[in-house]
């Protein structure tokens, strides 16, 4: 309410009839002031104290200073009660007046508003004041800027002419100049040292890292064996159980069941597919001929095979590729029967042609004379045995080129060699043969492949007298010496030879062997002359080897001279892989002659066993076109010390002319396959009567022939047109399957090989001294079922 | 003895390379063969026999194995189970 002198009353009507203030009769909205004398109030709070109605404000009146109180009626209940005392006499003053006033004022404001719209009040400008400092000016005075010095007024002058004249500068180091500069060093000022009692720092509310790892368990793997053994019954209760009830009654009822089973399995195959056996027959033998030899490669060599022919082809048994050739002079028939000791104008090598390069022989083996015939050892393909055609045997020792052989590649030079040592083989020795180490030195060109001197030759006067026409390894299962016993050997390589020759003789070398050269003694028997630089020296039988055996033919009853051309023993099937070895058993049963030989190896031959069933027996193709088979094992005469020579057995005449060809299949043993002039013959072992297949004469004449390799029924044949007949007996028997022309002159020599087994090579030899290589294809190269 | 004759008469059967009697663990009681090669046969067999035996059983209850015969390139085995024993025969089929 805001007027702290008014206080609110209630009167009641006796107080306002005290008080002449009754509603409406006294005191009217209008008329709403009464004046009650203050005595008259007090008196009324004494008469009725507490129920008076001026009792709240009972202080107020006493205090109040003036003689009577306005009380105003409050019709609206402006003040929350019906009456209002009035508490000081200035707002009586007031109240009693200026509503007057306001009404008088509101009257005339009605008048004046009545009266402006017809007059305009009078407009009176305002009216200056003398200004009232009221301490402002200092602020602005301190505010304004003033000079506080006057100003300095400096003219400068120049002369004008000096204007724009041209300038120059220098440069002027300033250090060169005293008081050019001045400078203004920094020194600590004591006076400044202000301890830093604030230093600003700023803060950032980062969130807290924490660093934290974790490893999962790594299982390793970890290698774990259990070591088992199979449980077994001990031999109690093996025998136990044996002769148990239960063991019977099993067996009963089992039995016959399984024997129904085995007699199933003995009557038929149940699983055989007869269908597809009947396509393989169909697509081999009802097929089209596409058989043929594929022209692989062919080598000759203008230096040393020019007016040649070659005699003998042989292919490297282990070292892909490489296949050995001789050569010699190209005489006709009559000619080399009267062959006498000729000079040779051409030096007769045997050649070595690898796959890879078709120009360059890959290495020559030198030879004391026209080789003949020659073969690869079975044991170790390094060594090479050789007939000459007047009737030595010689021998190599290609070892130290064997790296050279396996790795001919189209290199066009040759690596310059200038040493070439030739070292004996390894093999064991059983007989005396004089013996000599003779190391030859040669010298190469870097053209050249470089030639290999032979390392062994028989002598003379206990070789052949004719030409040797064939040279066999004997197989390394047996060797034998004087006593023509046959032993069991103890290593697996071959020692032996056996070799032909027209001049009635079969003969048997033994190579000298020695494992290490330096470890052996030396024996010396001929003078020879020590080549210079030979770092060691090596046995060795130049001109001084001697056959083992000798075998005479044609010594007996008929006064015939039967000179095999060609022979042919029975266990003459080599492995040119890594035999089985031999066990070395019993000793020897020998009769306790004196031996006159020595051992010259540690390992003595008194293990060997005398091996009694090795057949001994073998076939001779002879100059005149016989068959001989006959049996070379020695007989102990009783009557006289020499063994007495063998017996012969039978001899046929089926070809009309010199057998070229007398070699057994390398599918069954005893079924030989000889070819001599115009035909050849298919004999059995075991049949005695004549050939089991004899082909009639042909036009021309066959010159060479083999047994194919892989397939049993078939064989090549050469003519002397330059032909290759291909015989498949399963086909046809009566003319050859398939033919092919090779060449133009006479075909030498054949040999097939299997390289690979998707390989099969056939070499042709001829008599212009090429040699092709053929490669067979796959109709000859698989046999059949049950071929 | 009549085991022996038996055993015997079975060896002699043609292409009959080995026989082998074993029992119910899988031990070899009687064997032609080396030891080795027999305790192989007869551990590899003896499961063989058993696998094949509870399968015949899984499919019909009423049904037992009698015969079980194993044809391979090289020869063919025969297997003759029992209560207690098997007897195994190798043979080389006729061909």
């Amino acid at each position: 309410i805001g007027h702290p002198e008014i206080f609110p009353l209630v009167f009641t009507t006796k107080t306002q009839e005290i008080f002449n203030c009754r509603v409406d009769e006294d005191v009217t909205e209008e008329n709403c002031f009464k004046l009650i004398k203050k005595e008259d109030i007090i008196q009324d709070l004494k008469t009725r104290a507490t129920i008076s109605d001026f009792h709240p404000i009972k202080k107020v009146v006493l205090e109040y200073p003036g003689e009577e109180l306005l009380v105003v009626f409050d019709a609206q209940f402006q003040y929350g009660q019906n009456f209002y005392l009035v508490a000081s006499e200035e707002a009586k003053e007031n109240l009693l007046k200026p509503p007057e006033t306001a009404e008088e004022k509101e009257e005339e404001k009605e008048e004046e508003n009545r009266e402006e719209t017809l007059e305009v009040h009078p407009y009176k400008p305002p009216v200056h004041k003398p200004w009232v400092s009221l301490g402002s000016e200092k602020e602005v005075e301190e505010e304004s800027v003033k000079d506080t010095v006057t100003k300095i007024k400096y003219m400068i002058s120049r002369v004008r002419r000096k204007f724009g004249a041209p300038i120059t500068l220098t440069d002027k180091n300033a250090s060169h100049v005293k008081d050019s500069y001045v400078e203004c060093m920094s020194y600590q000022d004591k006076t400044f040292s202000i301890k830093k009692l604030e230093k600003d720092v700023g803060i950032q509310m980062v969130p807290k890292v924490r660093e934290a790892s974790t490893q999962t368990k790594w299982t390793y793997p970890k290698n774990a064996a259990t070591q088992y053994f199979p449980r077994q019954l001990s031999n109690e209760e093996k025998e136990e159980s044996l002769s148990s009830e239960k063991l019977k009654e099993f067996l009963t009822s089992v039995h016959l069941r399984m024997e129904i089973a085995l007699q199933q399995n003995e009557i038929m195959n149940a699983f055989f597919d007869d269908w597809k056996a009947l396509a393989e027959d169909e697509s081999s033998s009802g097929g089209k001929p596409d058989v043929y030899l594929k022209a692989y490669q062919s080598f000759t060599d203008p230096r040393y095979l020019k007016d040649r022919t070659i005699s003998c082809v042989c292919w490297h048994p282990t070292i892909y590729g490489i296949i050995a050739v001789s050569a010699r002079e190209r005489l006709s028939y009559e000619e080399q029967v009267n062959r006498s000791d000729k000079s040779l104008l051409q030096q007769s090598v045997i050649l070595f042609w690898s796959f890879f390069d078709p120009i360059h022989p890959q290495l020559i083996l030198e030879c004391p004379e026209d080789i003949y015939c020659f073969q690869f050892s079975p044991s170790d393909p390094n060594i090479i045995a050789g007939g000459c055609i007047n009737g030595q045997v010689v021998l190599w020792d290609i070892s130290q080129h064997e790296e050279k052989l396996q790795n001919a590649k189209t290199v066009a030079d040759e690596i310059k060699i200038t040493a070439d040592m030739v070292n004996a083989s390894i093999l064991n020795i059983l007989q005396c043969i004089y013996m000599s180490p003779s190391l030859m030195q040669v010298q190469q060109s870097s053209t050249q492949p470089p030639p290999v001197r032979y390392c062994a030759v028989s002598s003379i006067q206990y070789s052949h007298k004719k030409p040797v026409t064939d040279i066999h390894w004997l197989p390394d299962n047996f060797e034998d010496n004087q006593m023509a016993a046959t032993f069991e050997k103890r290593a697996e390589i071959c020692v032996q030879l056996v070799t032909c020759s027209p001049d009635c003789t079969v003969l048997f070398w033994a190579i000298p062997a020695t494992k290490f050269p330096s470890s052996e003694k030396v024996r010396e028997k001929e003078n020879f002359y020590m080549p210079l630089d030979v770092p060691d020296t090596s046995k060795h039988l130049d001109l001084c080897w001697k056959p083992l055996i000798k075998i005479n033919l044609g010594e007996s009853d008929t006064n015939t001279e039967c000179g095999p051309v060609r022979i042919s023993l029975r266990e003459l099937h080599y492995h040119y892989k890594s035999s089985d070895k031999v066990e070395s058993l019993n000793t020897l049963k020998v009769p306790t002659k004196k031996r006159p030989y020595t051992d010259m190896s540690t390992s003595s031959s008194k293990n060997l066993e005398v091996l009694e069933n090795i057949s001994t027996d073998f076939f001779i193709g002879t100059e005149d076109g016989e068959i001989v088979y006959s049996d070379w094992k020695m007989e102990i005469g009783s009557d006289s010390a020499k063994p007495a020579s063998q017996k012969h057995t039978q001899k046929y005449t089926i070809h009309a002319e010199t057998i070229n060809t007398l070699q057994r299949s390398p599918f069954f043993k005893d079924i030989i396959l000889s070819i001599g002039g115009r035909n050849f013959a298919i004999w059995n072992e075991g049949v005695t009567n004549g050939p089991i297949l004899q082909s009639s004469c042909s036009t021309g004449r066959y010159t060479a022939g083999q047994w194919s390799l892989i397939r049993p029924g078939v064989f090549f044949i050469g003519r002397d047109n330059g032909n290759i007949d291909i015989w498949d007996l399963l086909k046809k028997t009566h003319e050859p399957s398939h033919f092919q022309n090779i060449s133009g002159s006479m075909i030498t020599f054949i040999r097939p090989w299997i390289a690979s087994p998707n390989q099969h090579f056939l070499a042709v030899s001829d008599d212009l001294g090429v040699v092709h290589v053929l490669e067979i294809c796959q109709t000859l190269s698989h046999p059949s079922r049950n071929e | 003895a009549e085991v022996e004759e038996t055993l015997k008469r079975i060896q002699a059967h043609k292409g009959v390379i080995a026989t082998i009697v074993i029992n119910a663990e899988g031990i070899p009681v009687r064997t032609t063969l080396d030891n080795s090669t027999t305790v192989q046969y007869a551990g590899l067999l003896h499961q063989l026999t058993m696998k094949a035996r509870s399968t015949v059983r899984d499919i019909d209850p009423q049904n037992e194995l009698t015969f079980l015969r194993i044809r391979s390139k090289k020869h063919e085995i025969m297997v003759a189970p029992d209560k207690e024993y098997l007897l195994i025969v190798i043979q080389n089929p006729g061909e």
